[in-house]
């Protein structure tokens, strides 16, 4: 496996091709308080798709990734996920169907050693054998990571922070992975290597849920896009379509 | 005087195994939650207290140290449910505050339960004193440092070697990230107050036959292991132990070279010295992260 970078394995098993959506929402809503976040947002998620979702800071992008992981509560609307719904389910319970999330700000635990952080990724996992193929899987994609395998998160780079909370996510055989801002703050080579190993992800028929500051990169990679403003999805349509809308270009492209 | 030095030694190592135990209480809940729980005394008290009931009732010794160490542990559980977890989103603060409260019904219900009065059972491997370099060894004492020993080791690994005790410090680190790798953070807290229960049952127990117990130890001894976790640095198991065993010896050698009226005063004082000098504590958390 050490000689590895021959094209990377697949890091998970594809959806089967279905015309139903894997991740569909209807009417969702969610408020930190008295405040609305989301207001009744809708969309899907197709097999094998990745969808992005753009907006400004504080528009409900991160919010709405949370509320489908779990970890941020739904106050209405539904969350179906390959048909079930799990709008009421535990956060840990979402990641054991494979929902896994690569959190905004990488979260990294950083006294743990980057070995550590990857096994935690599968923690919901039992397949011993899996879990080990997989690490090896996430080495070879993020190099870096196997030689600084023994030290502690916290002392990565943020890109390298970066690469390893996706891999930590994908420790979780993920069957929709969302990723939240994973260019923050990172140099634009480093931007550039993570839109990589997403596009990877992509030809292996990852379903990816991304949201991204960076709405030129986003949508150029996108099958299908959602603009979200002030909690509300004001447009969708394919990463194209979005990428020569007048509004979008106006707003997020600075064109 | 070297004998009589190795005796205040001997004396210190053994009380300070119990408030190592006691800080490692304090440092499980700390950690998993940031609570400074201030119930920790109150179940090396039930340690004590059960174990003496439980003998009373008839059951033999292994089976009544199980029954103690359980029902404190099913304690921390019941504490976590009722008290704490109901409070979440409170403040730290409040939080403290309500442990200081379950603090006092503990001791309270255990004071209308076995009264006010003195408890103990006999040492487990008899009285016959040990003498190493003209200094007595009881043997009881040897059963509280080598089980000291046992639990700090077993800690030790269950954290750095198992994949269930690095969930534990992965949510002390960032819960929402742990929740976001699938780790159920409430299963956490729970295991964290009932081994932290256990932990300080424990150490009660082994004290018993040497200090006696009563409803009221859990204050003094919950303290004193307060502040070997705080000496040795909040958060850090091995600074609990190095704390606990400081605090312990300090006392002993106050107690054996200025009054035995002062060693109370001892422990609190070393907090101030030692936070004035390291405000983390001996072994506190350096920052590693860069941003």
């Amino acid at each position: 496996m050490a000689n590895a970078r021959e094209t990377v394995q697949p890091t998970h098993a594809p959806e089967p091709a279905s015309a139903a959506p894997l991740l569909s929402i209807r009417g969702l809503g969610s408020h930190y308080g008295p405040i609305a976040a989301l207001r009744d947002v809708s969309l899907s998620v197709g097999r094998q798709q990745l969808i992005a979702l753009v907006g400004a800071n504080g528009a409900g992008k991160t919010t709405l990734l949370r509320t489908i992981s779990g970890v941020q509560k739904a106050t209405s609307g539904r969350i179906e996920f390959d048909g079930e719904d799990i709008t009421a389910l535990r956060a840990d319970k979402r990641v054991r169907l494979g929902i896994c999330q690569v959190p905004e700000g990488r979260r990294v635990f950083g006294p743990l050693s980057v070995e550590d952080n990857l096994r935690l990724g599968a923690y919901c996992r039992t397949d011993k054998h899996a879990i080990a193929e997989d690490l090896g899987r996430m080495y070879a994609m993020f190099p870096i990571l196997k030689e600084k395998a023994k030290s502690p998160a916290g002392t990565l780079s943020g890109g390298q922070q970066q690469m390893l909370a996706i891999a930590r996510a994908l420790m979780g055989s993920p069957r929709l992975l969302l990723l939240d801002e994973p260019s923050m703050g990172l140099a634009p080579l480093l931007v550039e290597e993570i839109f990589n190993a997403i596009t990877e992800l992509r030809k292996q028929a990852m379903t990816i849920l991304l949201v991204e500051q960076n709405a030129h990169a986003a949508l150029a990679i996108a099958d299908q896009a959602y603009v979200i403003e002030s909690g509300e999805v004001v447009l969708s349509g394919s990463g194209k379509e979005l990428l020569e809308n007048e509004r979008v270009r106006e707003a997020y492209l600075g064109i | 005087m070297l004998s009589q030095f190795l005796q205040f030694m001997f004396s210190g190592v053994t009380i300070g195994a119990t408030y190592a135990l006691a800080a490692l209480g304090f440092t499980l809940i700390y950690n998993a939650s940031n609570v400074i729980n201030f119930a920790q005394g109150e179940f090396i008290m039930l340690g004590g207290m059960l174990t003496v009931f439980f003998l009373k009732s008839g059951l033999p010794m292994p089976a009544a140290i199980v029954l103690a160490i359980a029902v404190p542990a099913v304690v921390g559980i019941l504490l976590e449910k009722l008290a704490i977890e109901p409070a979440k989103g409170a403040d730290t603060v409040s939080l403290i505050i309500i442990t200081i409260g379950a603090s006092l019904v503990l001791r309270g219900i255990v004071q209308i339960w076995r009264g006010k009065g003195p408890a103990v059972f006999p040492a487990f491997s008899g009285n016959e004193p040990i003498i190493i370099g003209g200094a007595a060894l009881a043997p009881q004492s040897l059963w509280v440092i080598g089980t000291s020993g046992v639990i700090v080791l077993a800690l030790w690994l269950f954290f750095n070697r198992t994949v269930a005790g690095k969930a534990i410090l992965a949510t002390s680190v960032d819960p929402l990230a742990a929740q976001l790798a699938g780790i159920n953070t409430q299963w956490v807290l729970l295991v964290s107050f009932a081994l932290s229960a256990a932990v300080g049952a424990i150490g009660g127990i082994l004290l018993t036959p040497i200090t006696m117990t009563s409803y009221d130890v859990g204050i003094m001894l919950g303290l004193k292991g307060f502040v070997a976790a705080v000496v040795g640095g909040l958060g850090a198991g091995h600074g609990a132990v190095a704390g606990g065993l400081l605090v312990g010896i300090i006392e002993a050698l106050t107690a054996g070279y200025i009054s035995s009226a002062y060693k109370d005063a001892a422990p609190f004082l070393l907090i101030f010295v030692v936070l004035f000098f390291m405000p983390r504590g001996m072994f506190g958390a350096k920052k590693t992260e860069r941003v």
